[in-house]
């Protein structure tokens, strides 16, 4: 059991695409999968990481969750078990894209903005009231929209737990981001 | 006819198709009310609304539910790809729709199969999946913002999600990026870039910008990319040449959302209504 748990904890971050020896991917059909998967493992400790899928499996809404290929059996194992079932696991034998990873902030007085990749997040800074969301192109926009607008960021649902798309995992980072430039207001 | 394909977040929402029509702040269709916040019902209603000045408002959709998980869109993919398109499409807009690359090439098949082939138009996810699939130059129009152009100009990103750091950079020219974008091939023949300036170019550079009235709130308003997409649309469906249509469409998406006053709260709806009134100026002054 200690064996499992170093294993499980083994840090896999500094590796970049050129050295992805060792490592594999498991890929969903959904996005909402993904993220349903990326809660999981990273609440058991696992080191993994979200990135674009090799140009071969891309279908034009993809996400997949790199891994040790050493532990494929233990994650599996842990994800057949909370019926999260991928499609396939493959190795890594090239470089995968990395999701976008940077913030853009802007400050309109009695309101705050956050842009992660396509997708904007905008709330009244006296209420943390969310007021409008904007950008994208996936058919969840318009959902998360119509399921935040007009809550605060605190009763809203988080774009992770309701999106399927890299439209809502977008959402779901400016969301994060927004709670911690929050903290700091 | 202008035929808008796009989803609607209601999953009680079937496959339908029908002419389209603006009820206060719904779209109607085949009986089915939708509310117009954002997304296809936003690109829908601002449409209608620009040709109500022309006094023909004949718009057909094709809709379906989808709240991202792609049910509605392959609805919409298979009875594109398997049934009779209506031969009198002039103008063809694609819109909210799941990213599928496959999906997206049967459907062009399909259209290249039309006797009249429609002015072809993209936005949202539907641009998505026209880029990723190498065929962005089959399209006669991308409605883009400014972080589409730059996957647009990334020749390795599937997705916006992926756009690399040094191209989304915000230092980044817009021409720059539409140079690069049309380099790779990934560009349809003109695109309308939105933004703090609009920007119309095609292959060969710029054609034209719009820059005012400027509302800086603008930016943060859901919406406001679809209404420019479905004002486009509806010039277009008018006659109007897409260079044209496209400064033309600019410049009343700005003065709709000037005349409404924005905040970074206000919602598309209190823009929508703007845009009868907008078009009438605009168009009287002239370009």
């Amino acid at each position: 059991m200690l064996k499992f748990s170093l294993f499980k904890r083994k840090k896999i971050s500094g590796r970049d695409a050129g050295s992805e020896i060792g490592l594999g991917i498991l890929i969903f059909e959904h996005t909402s999968e993904v993220i349903q998967a990326e809660k999981l493992l990273r609440s058991e400790g696992w080191d993994i990481k979200v990135m674009g899928p090799p140009p071969e499996i891309q279908t034009g809404c993809d996400l997949v969750i790199r891994f040790p290929l050493i532990e494929q059996l233990n994650i599996l194992r842990l994800l057949e078990g909370s019926g999260i079932q991928p499609l396939r696991t493959v190795p890594v034998t090239g470089p995968l894209l990395k999701p976008v990873d940077l913030f853009q902030v802007k400050d309109f007085g009695d309101f705050l903005m956050v842009r992660a990749a396509n997708m904007k997040l905008t709330i009244e800074k006296k209420t943390q009231r969310i007021v409008n969301i904007s950008g994208g192109g996936c058919p969840d926009v318009p959902f998360l929209a119509y399921e935040m607008v007009g809550k605060t960021l605190s009763e809203s649902p988080r774009p992770l737990d309701i999106g399927h798309t890299l439209c809502g995992y977008a959402l779901g980072l400016a969301f994060e981001e927004m709670q911690k430039q929050c903290s700091q207001l | 006819m202008l035929a808008v394909v796009g989803t609607a977040p209601d999953l009680s929402l079937d496959l339908t198709l029908g002419r389209v029509t603006l009820e206060g702040g719904n779209i109607v269709i085949s009986g089915c009310s939708i509310p117009v916040n954002r997304g296809t019902p936003a690109l829908i209603g601002a449409a209608f609304q620009t040709l109500t000045v022309f006094g023909k408002t004949e718009i057909t959709g094709f809709l379906a539910g989808d709240t991202g998980l792609g049910q509605g869109s392959r609805k919409i993919y298979h009875h594109l790809v398997h049934e009779s398109l209506l031969p009198d499409i002039q103008t063809l807009v694609f819109h909210y729709l799941q990213p599928d690359v496959d999906w997206h090439n049967r459907i062009l098949f399909r259209i290249d199969d039309m006797e009249n082939r429609p002015v072809l138009i993209a936005d949202a996810g539907f641009m998505y999946a026209a880029k990723m699939s190498g065929q962005a130059r089959s399209y006669d129009l991308f409605t883009p913002d400014a972080g589409e152009l730059a996957f647009l100009a990334d020749e390795t990103a599937p997705h916006p999600f992926y756009t690399r750091g040094f191209i989304l950079h915000t230092d980044n020219k817009v021409p720059d990026l539409v140079q690069r974008a049309y380099d790779h091939g990934n560009a349809a023949r003109y695109l309308l870039v939105k933004g703090a300036r609009d920007y119309i170019m095609d292959g060969t550079g710029l054609l034209s910008f719009v820059d005012g009235p400027s509302a800086e709130a603008m930016e943060a308003i859901g919406g406001t990319g679809d209404t420019l997409t479905g004002i486009v649309s509806a010039l277009i469906q008018t006659g109007m040449k897409i260079p044209e249509a496209a400064h033309t469409a600019a410049r009343i998406n700005r003065l709709a959302g000037f005349n409404a006053a924005p905040t970074p709260a206000t919602q598309i709806l209190d823009i929508i209504a703007q845009i009868p009134k907008a078009a009438e100026t605009v168009l009287k002054e002239g370009n």
